[in-house]
């Protein structure tokens, strides 16, 4: 059974081109565009791995980042945060707290997929 | 009573213009030849009867020979010498200078405006990087654009068996994408451009209301006579060139429409004339205090007045000025304005007299109030807004001093106040 990957990213575009990757190499890939009902659905679909924008509609990342870490079932979860807001201070706010890997916009396909690797491991084990 | 000793130059210009004799006017004033020369010279300060008494015999209003340019230039040279404390300016010697040599003061005046205009500029721009919602969600669109279309076409040329499906669907998507660049990219590099025109462009939305509002001025028939629509005046405007700017100044109209329509002008014009005072005036017209000080701001033949209003941070949301009230152009004015003393008492007036800095200090009447605006839903928490009007004092009338007040903390020259926020760059040389 294919480990699970969430794509919280309100860019249709990119969501499709990160599902097609993904997906290639294994991966259960599943998307969700909504800031403010992100949370929920990242409970709901106990992802292996959540990759998670910022700058989303009614929510930022960072909010959703915060009430994840506060929670026990996500509190390791590995989250892979992707923004075109690449400033030291976005990236100091995004370790306080608690992302496990920060990639600015634009990023290369060939670097989603490794760092996904590196958070999850083989897709099939 | 103080008063700039430059009077004396003007009083001597004048007399001299109108071909009398020194000891003629001193004659006719009742003092001395010798003293009246004084006064000519700078040496005397005057003012009261004899200011009255002398301005009568040249024919001129008293406030024409203590006021004016010469206020503000001598203003400017005392600010200019405030931004270099480390040289030895002979500040007692400033009146003199101007005097002697209005030319050499004047462009000294200029560059220190210039300096200072070109200061605002740098901290605005420097803000703009940090705060401009419209540039942040422009690199942003710009950004993801590209991430897009990088992501896509590397899945064209890197997968080569892709489906013939996807790569139709990919092909599409680099289309799209690569027209949304040109048009984000565009409205990106205009904006830009014209955020670079200092002259003329402003560089925020709330500074884009602040011109259009210079354009049009605080009096707007096309909305007393109710026939404006605020929202295609503010979308005719050419000073305003961001939705944002179109949006706040589309409201600020219509606030001022909904103003005229329960307070027309002539009928306000009287009640205000007859009792000048915001309580009484808003319980004849079945209004709120403020809605009041915003008329009063806004009448073609009322006092001159400031007016600002603030929200609940103290951030300034419109800017009135009057003459020697300094407001700032960005941020927050000083804490110890009434403005914000209404913010913590909300409904209540208060009604002080202020004092702004200099060696003759202007004197101001403010009329504050700090209102609920009204709340999305009953249980929101309320938002507050606060209103300050600001009437000037004659300068000639005997007033008690008024409370000390700044424009702002970063050129207010007192050195002694518990609001400081920030060193001025006056410091010492109040």
């Amino acid at each position: 059974m294919a480990k699970k990957v969430l794509v919280i990213e309100d860019e249709p575009n990119i969501v499709e081109a990160i599902s097609f990757i993904l997906s290639r190499d294994g991966w259960d890939v599943s998307v969700h565009a909504n800031g403010e009902t992100a949370a929920d659905t990242v409970r709901g679909g106990a992802p292996d791995v959540l990759i998670l924008d910022v700058m989303l509609p009614g929510r930022s990342g960072f909010e959703i980042l915060q009430e994840l870490r506060g929670e026990e079932a996500t509190a390791d979860l590995p989250v892979l945060m992707l923004t075109a807001r690449g400033q030291k201070k976005d990236r100091d706010l995004a370790a306080r707290l608690g992302v496990t890997r920060f990639m600015t916009k634009p990023f290369a396909n060939a670097e989603v997929l490794e760092a996904v690797r590196d958070l999850a491991g083989n897709p099939a084990s | 009573m103080p008063q700039s000793r430059l009077t004396g130059s003007r009083i001597r210009e004048r007399r001299m213009v109108r071909g009398i004799r020194q000891a003629d006017l001193a004659r006719t004033v009742g003092i001395s030849p010798a003293y009246l020369n004084l006064i000519e010279h700078n040496r005397r300060r005057i003012g009261g009867k004899l200011l009255v008494d002398i301005a009568r015999e040249l024919g001129a209003e008293p406030v024409s020979l203590t006021e004016g340019a010469e206020a503000a230039l001598l203003g400017a040279l005392r600010d200019a010498a405030g931004r270099r404390p480390d040289q030895d300016v002979e500040l007692d010697r400033t009146e003199g200078f101007a005097g002697r040599f209005p030319g050499w003061a004047g462009l000294v005046a200029a560059q220190h405006g210039r300096i200072e205009e070109l200061e605002r500029l740098v901290e605005s721009l420097s803000d703009r990087l940090t705060h401009d919602p419209h540039l942040a969600a422009s690199l942003h669109e710009v950004l993801s654009t590209v991430t897009a279309i990088r992501s896509a076409a590397s899945i064209l040329t890197d997968t080569t068996d892709i489906d013939p499906d996807w790569q139709a669907r990919f092909l599409r998507n680099v289309g799209e994408d690569s027209a949304r660049l040109t048009d984000s990219a565009q409205g990106l590099v205009d904006y830009l451009e014209a955020g670079s025109d200092v002259e003329e462009t402003p560089i925020s939305p709330q500074e884009e209301v602040a011109a259009f509002l210079d354009g049009i001025g605080f009096h707007i028939p096309a909305l007393e006579s109710g026939e404006g629509d605020p929202e295609a005046m503010a979308e005719a405007s050419e000073a305003l060139h961001t939705s944002a700017a179109r949006d706040m100044a589309a409201r600020m109209l219509a606030r001022y429409q909904a103003d005229a329509r329960n307070m027309p002008g002539p009928r306000f014009a009287a009640a205000w004339a007859q009792s000048r005072d915001p309580g009484q005036v808003a319980a004849r017209f079945h209004v709120d205090p403020a809605a009041v000080l915003r008329r009063v701001a806004a009448l073609k033949s009322g006092p001159t007045c400031g007016l600002v209003i603030c929200d609940g941070s103290g951030a300034l949301s419109f800017r009135k000025p009057v003459e020697g009230f300094s407001i700032p152009r960005f941020g927050t004015g000083c804490p110890l304005w009434p403005l914000y003393q209404a913010l913590t008492r909300p409904s209540q007036p208060i009604r002080t007299r202020v004092e702004m800095p200099g060696r003759t200090p202007r004197r101001f009447i403010c009329l504050a109030i700090c209102q609920p605006q009204a709340a999305p839903s009953f249980d929101a928490p309320p938002v507050f807004e606060a209103t300050m009007l600001i009437l000037p004092e004659d300068p000639m009338a005997e007033t008690e001093p008024g409370l000390p007040v700044g424009g702002s903390c970063r050129v207010c020259p007192r050195e002694v106040c518990g609001a400081r926020r920030e060193p001025s760059i006056l410091s010492g040389r109040g």
